[in-house]
Protein backbone atom coordinates (compact mmCIF):
# COMPACT_ATOMS: atom_id res chain seq x y z
CA UNK A 1 0.00 0.00 0.00
CA UNK A 2 1.47 3.63 -0.90
CA UNK A 3 1.66 6.76 0.94
CA UNK A 4 -1.00 8.51 -0.45
CA UNK A 5 -3.30 5.13 -0.07
CA UNK A 6 -2.74 4.49 3.60
CA UNK A 7 -2.51 8.39 4.26
CA UNK A 8 -6.00 9.22 3.04
CA UNK A 9 -7.51 6.17 4.93
CA UNK A 10 -6.37 7.12 8.11
CA UNK A 11 -9.65 8.05 10.22
CA UNK A 12 -11.08 4.61 9.00
CA UNK A 13 -8.16 2.34 9.92
CA UNK A 14 -7.17 4.43 12.69
CA UNK A 15 -10.62 5.83 14.32
CA UNK A 16 -12.85 3.45 12.80
CA UNK A 17 -14.58 6.20 11.37
CA UNK A 18 -17.79 6.02 9.33
CA UNK A 19 -20.79 8.54 8.60
CA UNK A 20 -24.26 9.07 9.88
CA UNK A 21 -27.15 10.28 8.01
CA UNK A 22 -28.40 13.45 8.59
CA UNK A 23 -31.67 12.45 7.34
CA UNK A 24 -32.56 9.18 9.04
CA UNK A 25 -29.47 8.84 11.58
CA UNK A 26 -28.32 5.55 9.83
CA UNK A 27 -24.70 5.06 10.92
CA UNK A 28 -22.03 3.42 8.11
CA UNK A 29 -18.58 2.30 7.69
CA UNK A 30 -16.96 2.48 5.67
CA UNK A 31 -17.88 6.36 5.10
CA UNK A 32 -20.26 6.99 1.56
CA UNK A 33 -21.73 9.85 -0.13
CA UNK A 34 -25.71 8.25 -0.26
CA UNK A 35 -27.72 6.62 2.37
CA UNK A 36 -27.77 2.76 2.20
CA UNK A 37 -31.47 3.21 3.67
CA UNK A 38 -32.78 6.36 2.91
CA UNK A 39 -30.57 7.69 0.11
CA UNK A 40 -30.11 10.84 1.99
CA UNK A 41 -26.78 12.58 0.76
CA UNK A 42 -26.54 14.86 3.98
CA UNK A 43 -24.00 12.75 6.47
CA UNK A 44 -21.96 13.89 9.06
CA UNK A 45 -18.73 11.91 10.78
CA UNK A 46 -19.27 9.12 13.13
CA UNK A 47 -16.54 7.81 15.06
CA UNK A 48 -17.41 4.04 16.15
CA UNK A 49 -17.09 3.05 19.58
CA UNK A 50 -15.31 -0.27 18.78
CA UNK A 51 -17.65 -2.74 20.48
CA UNK A 52 -19.09 -5.52 18.52
CA UNK A 53 -19.44 -8.91 18.24
CA UNK A 54 -18.59 -11.82 15.94
CA UNK A 55 -21.14 -12.36 13.67
CA UNK A 56 -19.31 -14.92 11.23
CA UNK A 57 -15.68 -16.25 11.29
CA UNK A 58 -13.15 -18.52 9.66
CA UNK A 59 -9.29 -18.88 9.80
CA UNK A 60 -7.30 -18.30 6.29
CA UNK A 61 -4.52 -21.04 5.76
CA UNK A 62 -4.05 -19.60 2.27
CA UNK A 63 -3.43 -16.25 2.70
CA UNK A 64 -3.31 -13.06 -0.44
CA UNK A 65 0.44 -11.56 -1.24
CA UNK A 66 0.92 -9.13 1.89
CA UNK A 67 -0.39 -11.52 4.61
CA UNK A 68 1.88 -14.28 4.69
CA UNK A 69 3.89 -13.78 7.95
CA UNK A 70 0.59 -13.36 9.80
CA UNK A 71 -0.58 -17.09 8.25
CA UNK A 72 -2.75 -18.74 10.18
CA UNK A 73 -5.07 -15.82 11.25
CA UNK A 74 -8.53 -15.58 12.47
CA UNK A 75 -10.78 -13.22 9.93
CA UNK A 76 -14.68 -12.19 10.89
CA UNK A 77 -17.44 -10.22 10.29
CA UNK A 78 -18.14 -7.89 13.66
CA UNK A 79 -21.33 -6.94 13.94
CA UNK A 80 -20.36 -3.33 15.37
CA UNK A 81 -22.76 -2.40 18.56
CA UNK A 82 -23.97 0.98 16.46
CA UNK A 83 -25.57 -1.71 13.60
CA UNK A 84 -22.89 -2.02 10.57
CA UNK A 85 -21.20 -4.99 10.07
CA UNK A 86 -17.37 -4.57 9.45
CA UNK A 87 -14.87 -7.04 7.99
CA UNK A 88 -11.48 -7.75 10.06
CA UNK A 89 -8.66 -9.90 11.64
CA UNK A 90 -9.57 -11.32 14.98
CA UNK A 91 -6.30 -11.08 17.12
CA UNK A 92 -5.01 -12.02 20.84
CA UNK A 93 -7.72 -14.92 20.53
CA UNK A 94 -6.89 -18.87 20.21
CA UNK A 95 -8.66 -20.59 17.69
CA UNK A 96 -10.66 -22.48 19.92
CA UNK A 97 -12.06 -19.50 21.80
CA UNK A 98 -13.73 -17.70 18.31
CA UNK A 99 -17.23 -18.21 18.47
CA UNK A 100 -20.34 -16.62 17.04
CA UNK A 101 -21.65 -14.10 19.09
CA UNK A 102 -17.85 -13.77 20.93
CA UNK A 103 -17.74 -10.12 22.11
CA UNK A 104 -14.56 -8.11 20.70
CA UNK A 105 -12.88 -5.21 20.93
CA UNK A 106 -11.42 -2.84 18.36
CA UNK A 107 -7.48 -2.43 18.79
CA UNK A 108 -4.84 -1.13 16.57
CA UNK A 109 -2.41 -3.41 14.91
CA UNK A 110 -0.05 -3.55 11.79
CA UNK A 111 -1.77 -5.13 9.22
CA UNK A 112 -0.19 -6.02 6.34
CA UNK A 113 3.80 -6.74 6.09
CA UNK A 114 5.97 -4.35 6.17
CA UNK A 115 6.17 -3.10 2.16
CA UNK A 116 9.18 -2.07 0.21
CA UNK A 117 8.09 1.71 -0.29
CA UNK A 118 8.56 2.44 3.78
CA UNK A 119 5.00 2.65 4.53
CA UNK A 120 3.95 0.55 7.46
CA UNK A 121 -0.06 -0.22 7.60
CA UNK A 122 -1.57 -0.16 10.87
CA UNK A 123 -5.11 -0.87 10.65
CA UNK A 124 -8.01 -2.55 13.23
CA UNK A 125 -8.33 -5.65 13.97
CA UNK A 126 -10.67 -7.02 17.33
CA UNK A 127 -9.65 -9.26 20.09
CA UNK A 128 -11.90 -10.53 22.64
CA UNK A 129 -13.39 -7.43 24.68
CA UNK A 130 -11.20 -7.37 28.21
CA UNK A 131 -13.53 -6.86 31.38
CA UNK A 132 -12.60 -3.08 32.79
CA UNK A 133 -11.38 -4.67 36.40
CA UNK A 134 -8.76 -6.77 34.30
CA UNK A 135 -7.40 -3.54 32.36
CA UNK B 1 -35.39 -4.47 -21.85
CA UNK B 2 -35.61 -8.39 -23.14
CA UNK B 3 -33.54 -9.98 -26.06
CA UNK B 4 -35.70 -10.38 -28.76
CA UNK B 5 -34.57 -12.77 -31.16
CA UNK B 6 -30.76 -13.42 -30.25
CA UNK B 7 -29.55 -16.72 -31.30
CA UNK B 8 -26.47 -18.73 -30.73
CA UNK B 9 -25.03 -20.02 -33.78
CA UNK B 10 -21.21 -21.12 -33.05
CA UNK B 11 -19.85 -22.31 -29.60
CA UNK B 12 -15.63 -23.28 -29.08
CA UNK B 13 -13.74 -23.81 -25.59
CA UNK B 14 -10.43 -25.09 -25.26
CA UNK B 15 -9.70 -27.55 -22.38
CA UNK B 16 -9.22 -26.85 -18.96
CA UNK B 17 -6.26 -27.08 -16.98
CA UNK B 18 -2.88 -25.64 -16.30
CA UNK B 19 -1.83 -24.95 -19.71
CA UNK B 20 2.27 -24.08 -19.31
CA UNK B 21 2.59 -24.07 -22.93
CA UNK B 22 -0.05 -21.52 -23.75
CA UNK B 23 -0.61 -17.78 -22.92
CA UNK B 24 -3.65 -15.71 -23.00
CA UNK B 25 -4.04 -14.90 -26.44
CA UNK B 26 -2.92 -18.46 -27.75
CA UNK B 27 -6.10 -19.82 -25.15
CA UNK B 28 -8.73 -16.65 -26.81
CA UNK B 29 -7.95 -17.12 -30.55
CA UNK B 30 -8.28 -21.22 -30.07
CA UNK B 31 -11.98 -20.66 -28.57
CA UNK B 32 -12.34 -18.29 -30.45
CA UNK B 33 -11.73 -19.05 -34.42
CA UNK B 34 -13.18 -22.93 -33.12
CA UNK B 35 -16.55 -21.10 -32.36
CA UNK B 36 -16.82 -19.04 -35.85
CA UNK B 37 -15.96 -22.18 -37.60
CA UNK B 38 -18.56 -23.93 -35.51
CA UNK B 39 -20.72 -21.04 -37.22
CA UNK B 40 -19.88 -21.81 -40.31
CA UNK B 41 -17.50 -19.07 -40.51
CA UNK B 42 -19.68 -15.83 -40.97
CA UNK B 43 -18.31 -12.28 -41.41
CA UNK B 44 -18.03 -11.42 -37.81
CA UNK B 45 -18.54 -7.20 -36.92
CA UNK B 46 -17.79 -7.08 -33.28
CA UNK B 47 -15.86 -8.85 -30.33
CA UNK B 48 -16.68 -8.42 -26.71
CA UNK B 49 -13.98 -10.12 -24.60
CA UNK B 50 -14.55 -11.01 -20.94
CA UNK B 51 -11.31 -10.78 -18.88
CA UNK B 52 -11.00 -10.34 -14.68
CA UNK B 53 -7.07 -10.52 -14.09
CA UNK B 54 -4.92 -10.17 -17.50
CA UNK B 55 -3.44 -6.71 -16.19
CA UNK B 56 -2.41 -8.26 -12.77
CA UNK B 57 -1.56 -11.74 -13.80
CA UNK B 58 -0.13 -11.51 -17.28
CA UNK B 59 1.17 -8.05 -17.49
CA UNK B 60 -1.36 -7.82 -20.31
CA UNK B 61 -4.30 -5.29 -20.63
CA UNK B 62 -6.53 -3.77 -24.73
CA UNK B 63 -7.74 -7.07 -24.41
CA UNK B 64 -10.45 -6.37 -27.00
CA UNK B 65 -8.09 -5.08 -29.54
CA UNK B 66 -4.84 -8.03 -28.88
CA UNK B 67 -7.90 -10.87 -29.68
CA UNK B 68 -9.57 -9.38 -32.55
CA UNK B 69 -5.41 -8.64 -34.12
CA UNK B 70 -4.79 -12.58 -33.47
CA UNK B 71 -7.73 -13.92 -34.35
CA UNK B 72 -7.13 -12.55 -37.79
CA UNK B 73 -9.89 -9.95 -37.49
CA UNK B 74 -8.35 -6.82 -37.77
CA UNK B 75 -10.57 -3.61 -37.84
CA UNK B 76 -13.22 -4.92 -36.31
CA UNK B 77 -15.23 -3.47 -33.44
CA UNK B 78 -13.43 -5.03 -30.07
CA UNK B 79 -13.50 -4.23 -26.26
CA UNK B 80 -12.76 -6.07 -23.30
CA UNK B 81 -16.03 -6.44 -20.58
CA UNK B 82 -14.86 -7.02 -16.51
CA UNK B 83 -17.33 -7.69 -14.23
CA UNK B 84 -14.93 -10.09 -11.73
CA UNK B 85 -15.87 -13.45 -12.20
CA UNK B 86 -19.09 -12.45 -13.72
CA UNK B 87 -16.88 -11.24 -16.55
CA UNK B 88 -17.81 -14.06 -19.19
CA UNK B 89 -21.33 -13.85 -19.13
CA UNK B 90 -21.57 -9.89 -18.53
CA UNK B 91 -19.56 -9.89 -21.85
CA UNK B 92 -22.41 -11.92 -23.46
CA UNK B 93 -25.07 -9.54 -22.44
CA UNK B 94 -23.29 -6.89 -23.94
CA UNK B 95 -23.35 -9.27 -26.87
CA UNK B 96 -26.97 -9.44 -27.42
CA UNK B 97 -27.68 -6.30 -26.64
CA UNK B 98 -25.40 -5.34 -29.54
CA UNK B 99 -27.38 -7.60 -32.00
CA UNK B 100 -30.46 -7.05 -30.46
CA UNK B 101 -30.10 -3.20 -31.19
CA UNK B 102 -29.46 -3.84 -34.76
CA UNK B 103 -25.93 -2.35 -34.06
CA UNK B 104 -24.11 -5.68 -35.30
CA UNK B 105 -25.68 -8.65 -37.26
CA UNK B 106 -22.92 -11.09 -36.31
CA UNK B 107 -20.95 -10.73 -32.66
CA UNK B 108 -18.19 -12.97 -31.54
CA UNK B 109 -17.95 -13.51 -27.40
CA UNK B 110 -15.11 -14.84 -26.03
CA UNK B 111 -14.39 -15.14 -22.10
CA UNK B 112 -10.66 -16.23 -21.69
CA UNK B 113 -8.66 -15.94 -17.88
CA UNK B 114 -4.57 -17.03 -17.54
CA UNK B 115 -3.91 -17.53 -14.37
CA UNK B 116 -1.42 -20.22 -13.48
CA UNK B 117 1.91 -18.23 -14.39
CA UNK B 118 1.77 -16.41 -11.00
CA UNK B 119 2.24 -17.91 -7.25
CA UNK B 120 -0.27 -18.94 -5.17
CA UNK B 121 -0.66 -15.57 -2.90
CA UNK B 122 -0.64 -13.41 -6.13
CA UNK B 123 -3.53 -15.20 -7.66
CA UNK B 124 -5.37 -14.92 -4.16
CA UNK B 125 -4.44 -11.32 -4.06
CA UNK B 126 -5.79 -10.41 -7.52
CA UNK B 127 -9.13 -12.50 -6.81
CA UNK B 128 -9.56 -11.01 -3.88
CA UNK B 129 -9.70 -7.69 -6.15
CA UNK B 130 -13.29 -9.02 -6.98
CA UNK B 131 -14.18 -7.74 -3.23
CA UNK B 132 -14.27 -4.36 -1.61
CA UNK B 133 -10.20 -3.69 -2.11
CA UNK B 134 -9.73 -1.25 0.90
CA UNK B 135 -12.33 -2.58 3.25
CA UNK B 136 -11.79 -6.63 2.62
CA UNK B 137 -8.69 -7.61 0.32
CA UNK B 138 -6.51 -5.11 2.34
CA UNK B 139 -7.88 -5.94 6.04
CA UNK B 140 -6.51 -9.72 4.80
CA UNK B 141 -9.72 -11.54 3.99
CA UNK B 142 -9.03 -13.53 0.92
CA UNK B 143 -11.97 -14.55 -1.59
CA UNK B 144 -12.32 -17.76 0.04
CA UNK B 145 -12.62 -16.57 3.47
CA UNK B 146 -15.46 -14.33 2.35
CA UNK B 147 -16.88 -17.82 1.25
CA UNK B 148 -15.79 -19.00 4.61
CA UNK B 149 -17.48 -16.40 6.31
CA UNK B 150 -20.85 -16.82 4.43
CA UNK B 151 -20.85 -20.92 4.74
CA UNK B 152 -20.21 -20.82 8.96
CA UNK B 153 -22.91 -18.06 8.90
CA UNK B 154 -25.28 -20.32 6.64
CA UNK B 155 -24.48 -23.11 8.91
CA UNK B 156 -24.89 -21.62 12.06
CA UNK B 157 -28.59 -20.11 10.60
CA UNK B 158 -30.04 -23.32 9.44
CA UNK B 159 -28.21 -25.75 11.80
CA UNK B 160 -26.43 -27.51 8.85
CA UNK B 161 -22.92 -29.21 8.74
CA UNK B 162 -19.81 -29.06 6.11
CA UNK B 163 -20.43 -32.64 5.44
CA UNK B 164 -24.14 -32.04 4.15
CA UNK B 165 -22.58 -29.79 1.49
CA UNK B 166 -20.88 -32.98 0.37
CA UNK B 167 -23.50 -33.74 -2.39
CA UNK B 168 -22.31 -30.55 -4.86
CA UNK B 169 -19.33 -31.56 -4.95
CA UNK B 170 -19.49 -34.97 -5.61
CA UNK B 171 -22.31 -34.26 -8.60
CA UNK B 172 -20.15 -31.75 -9.79
CA UNK B 173 -17.07 -34.38 -10.36
CA UNK B 174 -19.12 -37.35 -11.68
CA UNK B 175 -20.30 -34.83 -14.27
CA UNK B 176 -16.84 -34.05 -15.45
CA UNK B 177 -15.87 -37.54 -15.91
CA UNK B 178 -17.97 -37.25 -19.43
CA UNK B 179 -16.34 -33.36 -20.47
CA UNK B 180 -13.69 -34.13 -21.91
CA UNK B 181 -12.48 -30.52 -21.29
CA UNK B 182 -13.08 -30.70 -17.56
CA UNK B 183 -9.78 -30.30 -15.52
CA UNK B 184 -10.78 -32.89 -13.21
CA UNK B 185 -12.38 -35.65 -14.20
CA UNK B 186 -12.45 -38.15 -11.44
CA UNK B 187 -15.54 -38.66 -9.16
CA UNK B 188 -15.05 -37.76 -5.33
CA UNK B 189 -16.46 -39.66 -2.34
CA UNK B 190 -18.15 -38.62 0.56
CA UNK B 191 -15.22 -39.26 2.71
CA UNK B 192 -12.48 -37.84 0.33
CA UNK B 193 -14.86 -34.79 1.02
CA UNK B 194 -15.24 -34.81 4.73
CA UNK B 195 -11.38 -35.64 4.94
CA UNK B 196 -10.41 -32.43 2.43
CA UNK B 197 -7.84 -30.23 3.43
CA UNK B 198 -8.73 -26.98 5.14
CA UNK B 199 -8.38 -23.42 2.96
CA UNK B 200 -10.35 -21.28 5.22
CA UNK B 201 -12.57 -22.87 7.40
CA UNK B 202 -15.05 -24.34 6.83
CA UNK B 203 -14.51 -23.74 3.46
CA UNK B 204 -11.84 -27.27 2.16
CA UNK B 205 -10.52 -27.71 -0.73
CA UNK B 206 -13.41 -30.09 -1.89
CA UNK B 207 -15.62 -27.16 -1.31
CA UNK B 208 -13.27 -25.04 -4.32
CA UNK B 209 -12.97 -24.44 -7.61
CA UNK B 210 -9.50 -24.66 -8.86
CA UNK B 211 -7.01 -22.03 -10.41
CA UNK B 212 -6.47 -22.51 -13.99
CA UNK B 213 -6.31 -21.48 -17.83
CA UNK B 214 -8.98 -21.47 -20.58
CA UNK B 215 -11.42 -19.89 -22.91
CA UNK B 216 -14.72 -20.10 -24.42
CA UNK B 217 -16.54 -18.27 -27.17
CA UNK B 218 -19.26 -18.24 -28.52
CA UNK B 219 -21.19 -16.28 -31.96
CA UNK B 220 -24.38 -14.76 -31.60
CA UNK B 221 -26.57 -13.07 -34.64
CA UNK B 222 -30.28 -12.08 -34.96
CA UNK B 223 -32.51 -15.13 -34.72
CA UNK B 224 -33.52 -13.97 -38.86
CA UNK B 225 -30.07 -13.99 -39.62
CA UNK B 226 -29.88 -17.30 -37.64
CA UNK B 227 -32.54 -18.84 -40.34
CA UNK B 228 -31.57 -17.48 -43.30
CA UNK B 229 -28.08 -19.29 -42.72
CA UNK B 230 -30.02 -22.22 -41.79
CA UNK B 231 -27.70 -22.45 -38.71
CA UNK B 232 -28.58 -25.14 -35.94
CA UNK B 233 -29.19 -22.44 -33.24
CA UNK B 234 -29.57 -22.15 -29.82
CA UNK B 235 -32.57 -19.28 -28.53
CA UNK B 236 -30.94 -16.65 -26.11
CA UNK B 237 -34.28 -16.23 -24.28
CA UNK B 238 -33.26 -14.06 -21.15
CA UNK B 239 -29.90 -12.56 -20.39
CA UNK B 240 -30.05 -10.04 -17.26
CA UNK B 241 -27.69 -8.12 -14.55
CA UNK B 242 -28.52 -7.68 -11.66
CA UNK B 243 -25.90 -5.79 -8.90
CA UNK B 244 -25.52 -5.69 -5.08
CA UNK B 245 -22.93 -3.86 -2.53
CA UNK B 246 -19.25 -4.44 -3.75
CA UNK B 247 -18.87 -5.83 -0.04
CA UNK B 248 -20.07 -8.53 2.13
CA UNK B 249 -20.55 -6.62 5.30
CA UNK B 250 -22.59 -3.96 3.71
CA UNK B 251 -25.48 -6.44 2.93
CA UNK B 252 -28.83 -6.20 5.21
CA UNK B 253 -28.94 -10.24 5.18
CA UNK B 254 -25.29 -11.73 3.98
CA UNK B 255 -27.21 -14.80 3.22
CA UNK B 256 -29.64 -13.20 0.73
CA UNK B 257 -27.56 -13.13 -2.82
CA UNK B 258 -29.90 -10.03 -3.62
CA UNK B 259 -28.30 -9.50 -7.07
CA UNK B 260 -28.74 -13.13 -7.99
CA UNK B 261 -32.79 -12.60 -7.21
CA UNK B 262 -32.48 -9.45 -8.81
CA UNK B 263 -30.61 -11.00 -12.50
CA UNK B 264 -32.96 -14.48 -12.01
CA UNK B 265 -36.05 -11.93 -11.55
CA UNK B 266 -35.36 -9.93 -14.91
CA UNK B 267 -34.18 -12.89 -16.17
CA UNK B 268 -37.89 -14.86 -15.44
CA UNK B 269 -39.33 -12.09 -16.87
CA UNK B 270 -37.74 -11.62 -20.18
CA UNK B 271 -38.33 -15.10 -21.12
CA UNK B 272 -41.71 -15.33 -19.52
CA UNK B 273 -40.98 -18.23 -17.41
CA UNK B 274 -40.40 -19.54 -14.09
CA UNK B 275 -38.28 -21.61 -12.18
CA UNK B 276 -40.25 -25.00 -12.86
CA UNK B 277 -39.73 -24.34 -16.56
CA UNK B 278 -36.20 -24.60 -16.47
CA UNK B 279 -34.51 -28.00 -16.93
CA UNK B 280 -31.39 -28.08 -15.92
CA UNK B 281 -29.48 -24.72 -14.41
CA UNK B 282 -25.49 -23.85 -14.31
CA UNK B 283 -24.81 -22.53 -11.00
CA UNK B 284 -21.59 -20.74 -10.26
CA UNK B 285 -20.31 -23.32 -7.96
CA UNK B 286 -16.78 -21.43 -7.18
CA UNK B 287 -17.59 -22.24 -3.15
CA UNK B 288 -20.13 -25.44 -2.48
CA UNK B 289 -22.01 -22.34 -0.89
CA UNK B 290 -22.40 -20.33 -3.79
CA UNK B 291 -24.32 -23.22 -5.53
CA UNK B 292 -26.71 -23.16 -2.43
CA UNK B 293 -27.07 -19.71 -2.39
CA UNK B 294 -27.51 -19.25 -5.98
CA UNK B 295 -30.60 -22.18 -5.80
CA UNK B 296 -32.52 -20.78 -3.18
CA UNK B 297 -31.73 -16.57 -4.81
CA UNK B 298 -33.08 -18.39 -8.08
CA UNK B 299 -36.10 -19.51 -6.76
CA UNK B 300 -35.36 -23.58 -6.62
CA UNK B 301 -35.30 -23.69 -2.84
CA UNK B 302 -36.72 -21.83 0.35
CA UNK B 303 -34.28 -19.82 2.05
CA UNK B 304 -31.74 -22.73 3.92
CA UNK B 305 -33.12 -25.56 2.30
CA UNK B 306 -31.22 -24.52 -0.95
CA UNK B 307 -28.69 -27.62 0.64
CA UNK B 308 -31.73 -30.14 1.13
CA UNK B 309 -31.79 -30.47 -2.94
CA UNK B 310 -28.01 -31.91 -2.92
CA UNK B 311 -28.72 -34.38 -0.26
CA UNK B 312 -32.53 -35.76 -1.48
CA UNK B 313 -30.32 -36.44 -4.90
CA UNK B 314 -32.40 -33.73 -7.13
CA UNK B 315 -29.08 -31.90 -8.92
CA UNK B 316 -27.95 -35.20 -10.63
CA UNK B 317 -28.53 -35.35 -14.05
CA UNK B 318 -32.19 -36.68 -14.51
CA UNK B 319 -33.29 -35.14 -10.71
CA UNK B 320 -35.30 -32.16 -10.49
CA UNK B 321 -33.10 -29.82 -11.39
CA UNK B 322 -29.74 -31.02 -12.70
CA UNK B 323 -27.38 -28.48 -12.22
CA UNK B 324 -23.15 -28.56 -13.24
CA UNK B 325 -24.12 -30.62 -15.92
CA UNK B 326 -21.05 -30.96 -17.41
CA UNK B 327 -18.75 -30.57 -13.90
CA UNK B 328 -19.28 -26.63 -13.06
CA UNK B 329 -16.38 -24.74 -11.69
CA UNK B 330 -15.39 -27.53 -9.04
CA UNK B 331 -14.60 -30.18 -11.56
CA UNK B 332 -14.67 -28.60 -15.29
CA UNK B 333 -12.55 -25.86 -13.87
CA UNK B 334 -13.05 -21.99 -13.09
CA UNK B 335 -10.98 -19.99 -15.09
CA UNK B 336 -12.14 -16.87 -13.40
CA UNK B 337 -13.16 -14.46 -16.77
CA UNK B 338 -13.61 -17.43 -19.35
CA UNK B 339 -16.17 -19.48 -16.74
CA UNK B 340 -19.15 -17.44 -17.56
CA UNK B 341 -18.85 -18.16 -21.12
CA UNK B 342 -18.15 -22.11 -20.53
CA UNK B 343 -21.19 -22.48 -18.82
CA UNK B 344 -23.30 -20.95 -21.44
CA UNK B 345 -20.84 -23.27 -24.26
CA UNK B 346 -22.08 -26.18 -22.59
CA UNK B 347 -25.79 -24.71 -21.84
CA UNK B 348 -25.98 -24.64 -25.88
CA UNK B 349 -24.58 -27.86 -26.46
CA UNK B 350 -26.88 -29.64 -23.90
CA UNK B 351 -29.42 -27.81 -25.57
CA UNK B 352 -28.31 -29.03 -29.50
CA UNK B 353 -28.06 -32.37 -27.84
CA UNK B 354 -24.55 -32.54 -28.17
CA UNK B 355 -23.67 -33.32 -24.19
CA UNK B 356 -22.90 -37.07 -25.30
CA UNK B 357 -23.00 -39.48 -21.95
CA UNK B 358 -23.77 -35.85 -19.95
CA UNK B 359 -27.03 -35.08 -21.86
CA UNK B 360 -30.16 -34.20 -19.98
CA UNK B 361 -32.83 -35.81 -21.33
CA UNK B 362 -35.65 -33.81 -22.99
CA UNK B 363 -33.69 -30.88 -22.35
CA UNK B 364 -35.44 -27.60 -23.70
CA UNK B 365 -35.07 -24.58 -21.30
CA UNK B 366 -31.45 -23.84 -19.80
CA UNK B 367 -30.48 -21.13 -17.30
CA UNK B 368 -26.98 -20.40 -16.16
CA UNK B 369 -25.45 -17.69 -13.49
CA UNK B 370 -22.48 -16.52 -13.22
CA UNK B 371 -21.25 -14.45 -10.43
CA UNK B 372 -19.14 -11.34 -9.84
CA UNK B 373 -17.30 -11.28 -5.88
CA UNK B 374 -19.26 -12.22 -3.34
CA UNK B 375 -22.42 -11.96 -5.11
CA UNK B 376 -21.82 -7.92 -6.25
CA UNK B 377 -22.60 -8.60 -10.06
CA UNK B 378 -24.79 -11.86 -11.57
CA UNK B 379 -25.56 -12.58 -14.95
CA UNK B 380 -28.67 -14.61 -15.46
CA UNK B 381 -29.01 -16.25 -18.88
CA UNK B 382 -32.12 -18.29 -20.14
CA UNK B 383 -31.20 -20.10 -23.57
CA UNK B 384 -33.67 -22.47 -25.71
CA UNK B 385 -33.64 -25.08 -27.92
CA UNK B 386 -35.01 -24.22 -31.19
CA UNK B 387 -36.23 -26.75 -33.06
Amino acid sequence: MNAPHNWRQQSQRYLLEGVQCSACDHRMFPPRAVCTECSGTAMRAHRFCGGGEVYSYSFVYHPPAGHEEFAPYAVALVRLDEGPLVAAQLTDVSAEDVSIGLRVEMVTRRVREDSTDGVIVYGYKFRPTIPPARR
Amino acid sequence: MSTPGVAIIGVGQTSVGEHWDRSLRDLAVEALLSAIQDAGSPAVASLFVGNMMAGELTGQEHLGALVADFAGLRGIEAVRVEAACGSGAAALRLGCMAVASGAADVVAVVGVEKMTDRPGAEVTAALAMAADGDYEARQGLSFVALNALLMRRYMHEHGVTREEFAPFCINAHRNAVGNERAMFPFTISAEDFSKAKMIADPVSLLDSSPVCDGAAAVILTSLETARAMGRRAVRVRASAIGTDTIALHDRRDILELRGAATSAARAYEQAGVTPSDIDFFEVHDAFTIMSVLSLEAAGFAKRGEGVRLGLNEEIGRTGRIPITTMGGLKARGHPVGATGMYQLVEAALQLRGEAGVNQVPNATLGMTQNIGGSGATVVTTILEALA
